[in-house]
């Protein structure tokens, strides 16, 4: 049985690791480039034994103009998991499919489409909506969506309805009752009031 | 032998029919959103020709909150009350995977008492959560009765759990550092109590499923999951188990204290729904008994929170994590990353019906008849919040 870090010496021997991460004995996050990804994964899959795709997600790193898409993937053997990470161009986000290794992947893609605008040619039914329907924005998880903003501009006040700066309302409430407070506290001698 | 004439049917293509929807002969049918044979807020496009299913696309976004948008735009501690939203029936995993996401990249130790008593609130919910499900379980199949009891059963959970954090649903105990409060006093008589009367449900539950013929009819051999689909679909939890795989994140990389507690993997190999409701009718049997362990092994007092910063201006180092726990459903998760602020960079949940209710429904439910397809959503016990997120 090969430990989690004869399988990244492996890989990196391989594949080449531009990074590595250790953040538990049992949890790695290793840095590939773009092109060595799928075929890293192929290798973790059926050589290391790391059979198991934890998720996919996607982290929006805007100040470098770099998207990371990171595959978590887990061995059921030794109990240990490695999570290959790639960067991407934030604003050519197209990534090579992994959909023939895993049948979850599809789903994982096109969310990651819908969600941050990454495209990855040809894997199945890429266009169709994962849970925005009908939504004709960008991509709301990039972080140049700004979610306030677009409420505010999409969305109106009902009328009749009375609204209060939440800090100066609390406070204004606080001062009138502060006195009664305290005196139910004695009274009841809970000092969870 | 009896022989289908199945000259109307489209013709099969690698596992998909292939059909025209314009030639007038097929059927397309919307199951959900509202719909009592849904579990959740999500819908099935379904094609049918005559009364079987010939393709199946799941459709989420009912419950849409963005929450992982959401959590990006607030502090640590003001995400805190938005992560047990994602999991209506069972919110105390996605509490504590979130504290202690936060936990880990802080590098903040907690308590002993407190992992004590975080495990009773996990195991609590578990129960609870596997209550709801045998009830919409038995509620497919027509057994309503059954789904008044579990329901009712569940309720007294809740009253323990409102008793324990003030609030029934969400409770928003396993805060980062510890938990909020100890147990009030004469905790452990009214629990007792209580797991006496949910064995009995589940004995009588037991009684009324397990020697219906009906119900044995349409469940075996109802979504059939052989143990090489196990890997390649990502299937987790007890619908893995009743597959015969052995895995169980609480053993395998055993977290709080269920390293300290005996129990083992309850597995069955029919590898269909009658097997999956088995191996789940084990697992709230073995609920009740982690109960009673920790219960009698519990330290009677201890500290309840670690030594926490100002909430407030609370900045995490820099970081990335994943963690885990077993949920009703399975592996459950949380990726956090961290970049030094006071905001998380991006927190991603990996909830398990992910892949049970998108690709596998779609592949299981291929060739299936139409009255069956509540009841295998039912084996499959999805919760939709934890796909859209």
């Amino acid at each position: 049985m090969k430990t989690k870090q004869e399988a990244i010496q492996t890989v990196g021997n391989v594949f080449g690791i531009t990074a590595q991460h250790d953040q538990r004995a049992d949890l790695s996050f290793i840095t590939l480039e773009n092109d060595k990804v799928v075929p890293a994964l192929v290798h973790l899959r059926d050589v290391e034994k790391y059979v198991h795709l934890v998720m996919i997600t996607a982290v929006d790193y805007i100040e470098d103009g770099n998207f990371q898409i990171t595959y978590l993937l887990h061995n059921y053997i030794n109990k240990t998991d490695i999570g290959v990470r790639t960067l991407i161009n934030r604003d050519e986000p197209i990534m090579q499919s992994a959909h023939e290794l895993w049948r979850q992947i599809a789903t994982y893609q096109r969310e990651l489409h819908e969600m941050f605008g990454i495209t990855f040619p040809g894997s199945p039914r890429m266009e169709e909506n994962f849970a925005l329907e009908g939504w004709e924005g960008p991509p709301p998880m990039r972080k140049d969506f700004d979610t306030l903003q677009y409420s505010m501009k999409t969305y109106s006040n009902r009328s009749g309805r009375k609204t209060h700066d939440p800090k100066r309302y609390m406070k204004e409430q606080l001062k009138q009752d502060i006195n009664k407070v305290y005196t139910d506290d004695k009274s009841t001698g809970d000092k969870n009031v | 032998m009896f022989e289908l004439d199945r000259s109307k049917y489209p013709p099969n293509k690698d596992g998909k029919a292939d059909y025209d929807i314009d030639s007038h002969k097929y059927l397309k049918l919307w199951h959900g959103p509202q719909h009592p044979g849904v579990t959740g807020n999500m819908s099935l496009e379904l094609t049918v020709s005559g009364d079987e299913i010939i393709d199946l696309k799941t459709h989420v976004g009912y419950l849409h909150r963005g929450f992982e948008k959401l959590m990006e735009r607030r502090k640590y501690i003001n995400c805190f009350p938005i992560v047990c939203r994602i999991c209506v029936p069972e919110p105390d995993t996605n509490e504590y995977l979130y504290s202690a996401a936060v936990e880990e990249l802080s590098g903040i130790e907690i308590p002993e008492k407190a992992k004590w008593i975080r495990t009773l609130n996990l195991e609590m919910s578990r129960l609870g959560s596997f209550l709801m499900w045998l009830g919409g379980q038995a509620g497919m199949f027509g057994m309503g009765s059954v789904g008044q009891w579990c329901i009712a059963h569940r309720d007294y959970i809740l009253d323990l759990f409102e008793e324990m954090s003030g609030a029934r649903i969400y409770h928003m105990y396993m805060v980062p550092g510890g938990v909020r409060g100890d147990l009030p006093e004469g905790f452990g008589g009214r629990l007792e109590a209580v797991l006496q009367k949910c064995e009995k449900v589940i004995k009588d539950s037991e009684i009324v499923m397990l020697y219906n013929v009906v119900l044995q009819a349409r469940l075996k051999g109802l979504g059939v999951i052989t143990p090489e689909m196990v890997d390649q679909f990502g299937i987790v939890g007890p619908i893995a188990r009743g597959s015969g795989i052995k895995r169980d994140v609480r053993k395998d990389s055993p977290y709080l204290i269920y390293d300290q507690l005996d129990f083992q993997i309850e597995t069955e190999d029919g590898c269909d729904g009658w097997a999956r409701l088995k191996v789940r009718f084990k697992e709230m049997k073995q609920s009740i008994s982690l109960i009673r362990q920790i219960m009698e092994k519990m330290p009677k007092t201890g500290e309840l929170k670690a030594k926490m910063p100002n909430p407030l201006h609370w900045k995490i180092p820099a970081g990335e994590t994943f963690v885990r726990a077993e949920s009703t459903r399975g592996e459950y998760g949380y990726y956090m990353v961290s970049d030094g602020s006071e905001y998380p960079r991006k927190i991603t949940v990996r909830g398990p019906s992910y892949t049970h209710a998108m690709s596998l429904l779609e592949y299981m439910s291929v060739g299936l008849n139409l009255a069956d397809i509540g009841g295998l959503m039912g084996t499959l016990h999805t919760y939709p919040p934890e796909i859209e997120r």
